[in-house]
């Protein structure tokens, strides 16, 4: 197990003040806060950041951390020693409000084991309970998934790996790993959520099973954009290609089609393919983006067939004379 | 660890055609009606029809569920959580808007 550096994390000196650690706290959290944030890894992060916030907030749980010495370095690895929490109460549980999936195998052996009470422990109740049964539903997980833009067009099964905690036999919270495959329906766009009936964390005694949402997002793609559910490609043309029209193979997330350019298109036009996007219950649409691309005149040959461009039309592309001297 | 199939079928996607009751939209975010209601007149959330019959769409659950985790980590009241989830959805939909005439 890997030792954690919570002052580390938080950016903070051993001998910080209190109230210091709360604004430092904040700080981070707003910046990695996955609903917010746009950093990589954010979650690893914002998790981190809570662990560490968790156990240094708290005075008990922080001197209790502190009695470990500053000899470690973060990542180095870590055994606690025997009853190196003895003359410590934890009088919040170890954990509070937060998610305990979140945290580390670290903080778990520290604060985490049965000698501690589990304060608020994500609503997981007892089974047993003053002698009657009691049952309870499971809660519901939430978590986001990244797929690609023609996993929504096609459907698709992809893997993910959830984390739960849940009650041992021995009545001890444990952290559970499993991996689930999960069918993308057709059409799903950007931050949609999906319902998996019956997959959240399990209930208690005959209480359901909590479900599983999954925020979709999608991984960038080389050629398509999306906006919603309307899909954009970008198609580059030879200039001949533009001015006297075209018919073009076109691979599309939909399939290959033989797209007609129509003569004289500009860059920058666009040529609406109805119902082509993304197939949400409205169909989105997509738009082939047009990118004239000019050839650079290397030869003798490409040269001379510039200059016939070039007296073949009376053409000024800043549609103004310069032989204009008046102004 | 283990591996399981959802073998239910496809699941739903909660868009918004889909219609949730205020029971329904409890269970959905797991938080209680009480909650739910703050959100509603907050204005972050609109359901359909009079409060007897609310109906709310799929779309709400992200909302509630992101109003309610950035109340819970990052200490805003819930006015606060209303502007940050409009500014982040603006955010949001310019970024998708800036990838697509950037082109990377």
């Amino acid at each position: 197990m890997e030792y954690k550096d919570y002052y580390q994390i938080l950016g903070l000196k051993r001998d910080v003040a209190q109230d210091e650690i709360k604004r430092a706290y904040r700080k981070l959290a707003r910046k990695y806060h996955p609903d917010v944030s746009k950093e990589e890894d954010a979650e690893t992060h914002f998790k981190e950041v809570n662990e560490a916030y968790e156990v240094l907030k708290d005075p008990e749980k922080r001197a209790a951390y502190d009695q470990l010495g500053n000899q470690w370095n973060a990542g180095q690895d870590f055994r606690p020693p025997p009853d190196w929490d003895q003359g410590f109460e934890f009088h919040g549980g170890g954990y509070t409000e937060v998610d305990p999936e979140a945290f580390s195998d670290f903080f778990e052996s520290l604060f985490g084991h049965a000698g501690f009470s589990h304060g608020g422990f994500g609503g997981h109740a007892h089974g047993a309970r003053g002698g009657h049964r009691f049952h309870a539903h499971g809660n519901n997980t939430y978590a986001k998934i990244a797929i690609e833009i023609e996993d929504s067009y096609h459907g698709a099964t992809r893997q993910i790996t959830l984390k739960h905690s849940e009650l041992g036999a021995d009545g001890k919270p444990r952290i559970r790993e499993r991996k689930l495959n999960v069918k993308i329906p057709k059409g799903v766009t950007e931050g949609q959520q999906i319902r998996l009936a019956g997959q959240g964390e399990p209930g208690v005694g005959e209480g359901k099973p909590g479900d599983l949402f999954l925020e979709i997002h999608f991984n960038p793609h080389g050629r398509y954009r999306v906006e919603g559910a309307t899909v954009y490609l970008t198609l580059p043309l030879a200039p001949w290609e533009a001015a006297l029209g075209a018919k073009i193979p076109l691979d599309t997330p939909g399939g290959r089609i033989n797209l007609t350019i129509p003569p004289n298109s500009k860059t920058g036009g666009k040529l609406r393919l109805k119902g082509r996007g993304l197939p949400a219950k409205v169909p989105g649409d997509l738009f082939v983006v047009l990118d004239i691309v000019a050839p650079p005149a290397n030869t003798d040959a490409e040269k001379a067939a510039y200059q016939a461009f070039s007296k073949a039309f009376a053409f000024n592309p800043r549609g103004y004379s310069t032989d204009r001297r008046d102004v | 660890m283990n591996e399981r199939e959802t073998g239910e079928g496809t699941p739903a996607i909660l868009d918004e055609t889909i219609e949730l009751t205020l029971s329904e939209l409890c269970r959905a975010s797991g938080l209680p009606a009480d909650h739910i209601i703050a959100l509603v007149e907050e204005g972050i959330i609109e359901p359909r029809g009079d409060v007897r019959s609310w109906r709310f769409s799929g779309i709400c659950v992200r909302r509630v569920r992101r109003v309610y985790s950035m109340e819970r980590d990052l200490g805003v009241n819930l006015a606060g959580a209303a502007l940050a989830i409009d500014l982040l959805e603006e955010v949001e939909r310019l970024q998708a808007r800036l990838r697509r005439l950037e082109g990377d």
